[in-house]
């Protein structure tokens, strides 16, 4: 399909990367995945940095403040 | 009141105990002491002896059973299966009617799972099982755990093209993404092991409830029937988004009973991998068959309905067991 994406913005939740990957933390540690998609954390409370664990569900207030489709 | 069966042996064939005269039937059908003929005039006695011998119809189909993988086209069989398939999906449908979402767009299907407030098997794991109440837990869900993602395979070859990927890339990761030892399937008889729990497929099929038997063979009924691809669709949308943030406090609760680590990264492994699935199943599997057909929505929020509303059926049961208000 001609609007195949690699990474894709979630509404409201991860950035998903296709293919594997290494995330460096701020702190410097190399985060990696061999999953054939990953999700990246966008709203920063997920308790398994840097990869999204859908915490972001009970966030009070969405990512995308009044973007939602 | 706990009943695991840790390591005792099944009957060599590996069929299941009668729960009334139609599972019975079938059984001895199987074994060659009715014959074939006779089985389409059996009625079932209830619900859950006719849930029994969907499940084992069903059996022939995946991987159990293999002394009888003979039978599986058995055209006697195979009419009955259908009959009961029937019954089983019109009580399924007058359950979902007026509660299934509205809307089956990704975000709609989303925000339906959002919104479930059933009682949370994961919760009181999380706080307060006891260590025999979560092996009971564990030991029941094996029955599907130990056949993770197979159902919905089937559904692969009946989806549109972008669909069609999209499934394959998710199940991909559930088969362990080409390593063996990473199946989803795998991780789980790894867990069980280490809990001294038996591992081999369907060795708890006699302790389940009904209510387990109905899970299994609804998610089997959507894969095998392609008329039935989107609700299979739905009801994997639901499944994954209803996963992570359990599959967490699932982990949590088997650290704090001190249970293996095997068991517990099972569960991790869940954390992560279903907040990848969930986006994947309802924007790209739900979305593009949406996209290609606008008709499949009532179909998609029927199995997003009822992958929640079994799940829901199943934790009552449990807490009922238990004795424990949720
Ligand atoms: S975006 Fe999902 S947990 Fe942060
Ligand atoms: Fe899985
Ligand atoms: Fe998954």
């Amino acid at each position: 399909m001609s609007d195949h994406v690699d990474l894709h913005v979630c509404p409201n939740g991860p950035l998903l990367i296709r293919g594997a990957v290494g995330v460096r933390a701020p702190d410097g540690t190399v985060h990696r995945t061999e999953r054939p998609v990953s999700a990246v954390c966008r709203c920063g409370k997920s308790a398994s940095l840097p990869w999204c664990d859908g915490t972001h569900q009970s966030l009070r207030t969405p990512i995308d403040e009044g973007e939602r489709r | 009141m706990t009943t695991v069966v840790m390591t005792e042996a099944g009957p060599e064939t590996g069929l299941p105990r009668a729960r009334g005269e139609l599972s019975d039937a079938v059984m001895r059908a199987l074994t060659g002491a009715l014959p074939w003929s006779r089985l389409v005039e059996v009625t079932a006695t209830d619900d859950e002896d006719a849930l029994l011998t969907l499940w084992i119809a069903h059996e022939l189909h995946h991987r159990g059973l293999p002394r009888f993988a003979d039978a599986e086209w058995t055209p006697e069989l195979v009419v009955v299966r259908r009959r009961l398939e029937g019954e089983l999906e019109q009580r399924l449908r007058a359950r979902a009617e007026g509660h299934q979402p509205e809307s089956a767009t990704p975000d709609a299907l989303l925000d339906f799972v959002r919104q479930d407030a059933g009682p949370s098997l994961s919760a009181y794991v999380q706080r307060s099982a006891t260590r025999e109440q979560v092996l009971e837990l564990l030991w029941l869900r094996s029955i599907y755990h130990l056949k993770e993602a197979d159902p919905t395979t089937w559904t692969l070859p009946r989806l549109p093209g972008p669909a069609r990927a999209a499934l394959a890339e998710l199940q991909y990761d559930e088969y362990g993404g080409g390593r063996p030892a990473r199946l989803h399937a795998e991780l789980f008889a790894r867990g069980l092991r280490a809990c001294g729990l038996d591992a081999r497929e369907n060795a708890a099929i006699d302790d389940v409830p009904v209510e387990v038997l109905e899970m299994n063979v609804t998610l089997t009924m959507f894969g095998l029937q392609r008329r039935l691809a989107a609700a299979s669709i739905g009801h994997l949308v639901a499944f994954e988004a209803s996963s992570s943030a359990p599959s967490r406090r699932m982990a949590r609760g088997l650290r704090r009973l001190g249970l293996p680590e095997e068991i517990a990264a099972y569960y991790d492994e869940h954390v992560e991998a279903d907040a990848v699935h969930e986006q994947t199943a309802a924007r790209f599997i739900a979305g593009a068959m949406l996209r290609a057909d606008p008709t499949v929505a009532d179909d998609l929020a029927f199995g997003a309905f009822t992958c929640l509303d079994l799940e829901r059926r199943f934790a009552a049961s449990m807490f009922r067991r238990w004795g424990v208000r949720p």
